[in-house]
């Protein structure tokens, strides 16, 4: 049915008509409690419930859009899409190519998962997810680092012996501490807090969602989230 | 979807199956399929068309013609796919929006690349970024035809023209002496005779088209594989109402299922045609 409404869509796509400003919000889809694809098809998770929330505030009308992670920044700076809100962390390197807003979720420490509570990283092999933060850590400690495309192959690594540990957000990797896999003790700080990506030419709309992340923060409606949805400390 | 799913957690058995695979989340894997086979169905004759104009040029008697039907094989055959279709397909966007930019906003000042981002005032936006999401899985979905058609008309194009030569020169030249022209000799003799030495080419390609569908989601169209992907992946109790382990493999091992069905489905109805074409072709290499 989509497919029969092509022509209507090419008309309608050159036709130039404003209905107010919409911001399409990119994320990826596959990182519990962050973001995921609830059993009704629809973008869910704590970054859900705070772009909704934030776009309300800043009278934005917003449109929420799946992207692969690997692609999620090129994808930004071509205007795929006009925000990345896909639990971020923010990094030098990352604050190169984009913007980042005011952080929404304060820095947390990444937790390792294993089989065996007994393993030494240093000497182990560490799956993380490419182009991560975690990525960037193990790879920069000199250890051996297997890469996943999607946070769910990470785990599975561990689970089948193809790693001997991940190492993630401990709130994503809190869902799959289950059927033997643990935390390890040692916990890395690695990176900034988590916020939303922007192109570095859009500061009209990095000013406005700074404003709402603000106002969350000044009447604790963000930590009542972060608190929810369990990712991380509150401000 | 059903009544009863309205408490999964009570569910068993079967009743928790039915449930299950028809959540929204399982109507979008349904759907993907629906998106896999129309784009199959508009990108085999596309991709034919291209190829069929690529050979005709490859062997014209006008110079620039057949360099350029040259060039195209063989810059597009010897690029790998994945590279292709991750560079041609934004480049292409991004041209798309240039010109549109060009026409819609002529009194715009600032420059279209500001270091890494690509700014095109909001009217040449393609789709707009008011467009409704469907708006631009479609404009996706267009994109890759586009890109699906040009790959694979450059490998299309050299199995054409294979099968033009193969054609036996002795009927062009019977068919000149009856006084034909070019044109003539190659609309009447040698394109209705070629079909049957292109066949089994075309119909490995029409194969490997098949498996190249994956390659679907570099350009943001959500298809079978990665569905099975996400839907298979392990799912927390907290965030569904039907938490599972990994059950990946199950599901690609419904896609090996699909996919293998489909190629042999294929197969049997080329078998039809190459005997459909073969009859009463008197020719090397027609099956009687």
């Amino acid at each position: 049915m989509k497919k029969l409404l092509l022509t209507a869509a090419l008309v309608a796509a050159t036709s130039p008509v404003f209905a107010g400003d919409v911001v399409r919000m990119g994320t990826e889809g596959a990182y519990p409690p962050y973001n995921f694809i609830n059993d009704a098809g629809e973008v869910d998770g704590m970054e859900r419930a705070l772009g909704d929330e934030l776009c309300r505030r800043a009278e934005l009308t917003c449109e929420w859009v799946t992207n692969d992670w690997d692609s999620i920044i090129p994808n930004l700076v071509s205007g795929n899409y006009d925000t990345i809100i896909a639990g971020m962390s923010v990094t030098a390197e990352r604050d190169q190519v984009i913007d980042f807003s005011e952080e929404y979720i304060p820095p947390e420490p990444s937790g390792y998962l294993a089989m065996d509570a007994g393993v030494d990283v240093s000497q182990a092999v560490i799956a993380a997810q490419a182009a991560t933060i975690q990525a960037a850590f193990v790879a920069a400690q000199g250890w051996t680092l297997v890469e996943f495309a999607t946070p769910e192959e990470t785990i599975a690594a561990v689970r089948n012996g193809e790693a001997d540990a991940v190492l993630a957000d401990s709130s994503f990797l809190e869902g799959h501490a289950n059927d033997g896999l643990q935390f390890l003790d040692r916990k890395e700080s690695i990176g900034g807090g988590v916020a939303i990506g922007l192109r570095e030419s859009d500061g009209e709309l990095r000013a406005k969602l700074d404003a709402a992340i603000q106002s969350m923060k000044a009447d604790g409606s963000l930590n009542k989230l972060i608190v929810e949805w369990e990712v991380g400390s509150t401000w | 979807m059903f009544e009863f799913c309205a408490d999964p957690a009570s569910l068993e058995g079967i009743s928790w199956f039915a449930c299950y695979l028809t959540t929204g989340k399982h109507m979008s894997l349904y759907w993907s399929i629906l998106t896999v086979l129309s784009l199959l169905l508009i990108t085999a004759p596309t991709a034919l068309l291209f190829g069929f104009a690529g050979a005709s040029a490859a062997r014209s008697g006008f110079a620039p013609l057949r360099w350029l039907g040259q060039i195209y094989v063989a810059i597009v055959r010897g690029v790998p796919d994945i590279a292709f279709f991750l560079f041609f397909v934004i480049a292409l966007d991004q041209g798309f929006e240039y010109l549109r930019h060009q026409a819609l906003c002529p009194d715009w000042s600032e420059p279209i690349r500001q270091g890494n981002d690509f700014i095109v005032c909001k009217a040449a936006k393609l789709p707009l970024s008011t467009a409704p999401q469907w708006v631009h899985e479609v404009y996706g979905f267009f994109l890759a035809v586009i890109t699906f058609a040009i790959v694979f008309g450059a490998f299309a194009a050299n199995v054409l023209l294979g099968a033009m030569r193969a054609v036996p020169q002795a009927q062009l030249e019977t068919a000149q002496a009856y006084g034909m022209s070019r044109r003539q000799v190659f609309w009447r003799i040698l394109v209705p005779q070629m079909w049957l030495y292109a066949l089994p080419g075309l119909s490995n390609l029409w194969v490997i088209l098949i498996k190249a569908t994956p390659l679907l989601f570099l350009l943001g169209v959500e298809d079978i594989v990665y569905w099975a992907r996400e839907l298979g992946g392990s799912k927390n109790a907290r965030f569904t109402d039907y938490p599972h382990g990994d059950w990946r493999l199950w599901y690609f091992l419904g896609l090996l299922v699909f996919y293998l069905a489909f190629t042999y489905l294929s197969e049997r109805i080329l078998a039809k045609v190459n005997r459909r074409l073969s009859r009463g072709q008197g020719i090397v290499g027609a099956t009687p």
